[in-house]
């Protein structure tokens, strides 16, 4: 299945792929608008950095993993796994964190009082490609097979 | 070869692990479930938000309307399972009608403990909260506000305070333990989460037990006295163990299993908070009343019964709880050396030893907790992780390039 690997050597810690992904879950078509209104978009993958001269830089988002733990201790059943893509049914979700408790590499991301964010390839949204691999300017995340 | 005939008896968390892990490997065999609650299975954590309101009728269940036809089971709702004959591979139910089984799953969780105090029977309105015939009753006789007292202030006492703050006229909450939520906070950081429920109008009595009821007088183990209206009691659980015991199957407070699920009775697998697990954090074992345990351990019963091979590993106490949107994460055992920050309502404790992470509680800011989870599941090393940044937040960056390459780049060394 396809994924979205990282090539951490890559990555410039600009962040450009959190923009697009909040951008592209927001709704709206135009970005200015997205950002400028008081519902804040929320990304679905995140970077870490160290900041400095020999700075480390990557993002994460969902593995969408074999065996997910999130959905798998997810309360409510509101996670899922259709074709390989996990992703969350957020009229379902309470935001009861027991996800964010288990997946092991930090991929859920809190919405305070709403329902939690997940990465879902862009199935609902995207064009084939999600936005945060078409929109990072140095290939530090591509989607491809990798077994 | 013939159809294999799998019976679960339950219909929850466990049950449908058992159901998905039975389908992950038998497409066909015939798979009947018995349960006594009369509902489409639904979540059980969700009673207090339904109770609330912040969860519509059609949302409390745990898994999608045609979850049984999609996998071919046939139910048997609102019977109770009396016995199990292992000799003749049947369990009775409670109408006297028998089905047979070639596997059997037993997931029936647990029930509410009621301890016993004198006049408890005079007490006129009195209720557990398990189960959503209870939230149904509770939410029946708070139609209009009235005084309620709450014995326990576990995760259950507290998630069924926190559902009917603003539907009461005074709320009144008991425990014998000297701090909230004995089971998952230390003192430090159940004062941060009392503080915040006070805040919310709700008064607790630590440290005293009730001695005796008079009618709708509660007297305390310190000689005060409660008024109130209604009683509900959420002071422990106890597993459904007696279909096992007295079938003479293995039981230590829990239904023993092997990391299989299978119990000491042949073809017979137990799952759930009926069971008792192997905690890898404290090496002990324990009952672990965790939805998520209980989903896990029914899918590796499924998949064993159904001849695949799984064993379950790794389990540790962990939970994820809120009260009025104060978040708090806890997982692993509380020993070892201790990382403590706090500040307000945040607090952060970590507990290592030399080689590994061993527990932690965390409240308020619990962002990406799960990498902590993973670390104690997993055993990592501490040595080979940048301790002080972790310490400071859970986080990738802390762990070896190698493991990064490995998770996030899909490229195995
Ligand atoms: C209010 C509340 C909040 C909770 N919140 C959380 C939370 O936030 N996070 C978390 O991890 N866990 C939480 N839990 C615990 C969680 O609900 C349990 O761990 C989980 O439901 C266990 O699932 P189970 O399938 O083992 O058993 P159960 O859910 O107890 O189901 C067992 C079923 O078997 C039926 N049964 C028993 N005996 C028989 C018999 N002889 N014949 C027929 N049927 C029988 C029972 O009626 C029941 O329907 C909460 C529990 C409650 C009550
Ligand atoms: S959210 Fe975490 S646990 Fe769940 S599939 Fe994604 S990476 Fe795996
Ligand atoms: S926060 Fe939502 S998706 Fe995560 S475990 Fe809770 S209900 Fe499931």
């Amino acid at each position: 299945m396809k994924r979205v690997y990282v090539n951490e050597e890559w990555c410039l810690g600009c962040h450009l792929c959190e923009y697009y992904c909040a951008f592209q879950n927001s709704g709206e078509s135009d970005m200015v608008k997205a950002f400028g209104r008081d519902e804040k978009p929320v990304s679905r993958i995140r970077v870490e950095d160290v900041d400095g001269e020999d700075g480390i830089h990557f993002a994460v988002s969902c593995r969408h993993c074999d065996d997910p733990q999130c959905v798998k201790g997810c309360i409510t059943g509101a996670l899922s796994i259709k074709d390989g893509v996990i992703s969350v049914n957020e009229d379902k979700c309470i935001g009861c964190c027991t996800c964010v408790l288990s997946c092991p590499y930090g991929a859920i991301v809190i919405d305070e009082g709403k329902a939690i964010k997940k990465c879902d390839l862009c199935v609902k949204n995207g064009n084939g490609e999600p936005a945060c691999v078409a929109n990072c300017p140095n290939r530090a995340i591509v989607f491809e097979e990798r077994g | 070869m013939r159809l294999l005939n799998y019976v679960i008896i339950g219909n929850s968390a466990a049950a449908v692990g058992g159901i998905e892990g039975l389908r992950s490997v038998d497409k066909e065999g015939k798979i009947t479930v018995i349960s006594d609650e009369p509902y489409h299975t639904y979540s059980r954590p969700l009673i207090s938000y339904w109770l609330e309101g912040k969860v519509k009728d059609s949302n409390i269940y745990y898994r999608d309307k045609d979850f049984y036809d999609k996998n071919k089971c046939e139910t048997i709702f609102g019977r109770t399972v009396v016995s199990i004959d292992k000799n003749a591979k049947q369990v009775i139910l409670d109408d006297n009608t028998s089905v047979s089984y070639d596997r059997l799953l037993v997931s029936t969780g647990s029930e509410p403990f009621i301890p016993s105090i004198s006049g408890l029977e005079s007490v006129s309105q009195k209720y557990s909260f398990m189960t959503f015939d209870s939230a149904k009753e509770v939410k029946a006789a708070l139609k209009k506000p009235q005084r309620v007292l709450i014995m326990g202030a576990g995760l259950i006492g507290l998630k069924a305070a926190e559902a009917i703050a603003d539907k009461v006229s005074s709320l009144t909450i008991v425990d014998l333990a000297d701090r909230i939520l004995p089971s998952i906070l230390t003192a430090d950081a159940a004062r941060i989460v009392q503080k915040h429920i006070e805040a919310h109008g709700a008064k607790f009595i630590l440290s005293q037990s009730v001695k005796e009821f008079r009618g709708n007088t509660a007297v305390l183990s310190g000689g005060d006295t409660v008024d109130f209206d209604i009683l509900i009691t959420a002071v422990g659980v106890r597993p459904n163990t007696e279909l096992i015991s007295d079938a003479g199957g293995k039981v230590a407070r829990g239904i023993v299993t092997n990391k299989a699920q299978m119990t000491s009775i042949k073809n017979v697998y137990a799952a759930g908070d009926c069971t008792v697990s192997h905690d890898v954090s404290s090496g002990s074992d324990k009952i672990l009343a965790l939805l998520p345990n209980a989903y896990k351990q029914g899918e590796v019963a499924g998949i064993n019964m159904a001849g695949g091979k799984a064993v379950y590993e790794n389990a540790i106490p962990m939970n994820a709880i809120g009260f009025f949107g104060l978040h708090m994460i806890t997982a692993g055992s509380y020993e070892g050396k201790t990382h403590i920050k706090k500040s307000g309502s945040q607090y952060k404790c970590i507990y290592y030893s030399d080689d590994v992470l061993k527990g932690y509680i965390l409240i308020g800011d619990v962002s990406n907790a799960g990498i902590y989870t993973n670390m104690i599941r997993e055993r990592i090393p501490l040595k080979t992780v940048d301790k002080k940044l972790m310490f400071e937040s859970p986080r990738l960056m802390a762990m070896p390039f190698a493991y990064r390459r490995e998770k996030l780049g899909g490229i195995k060394q």
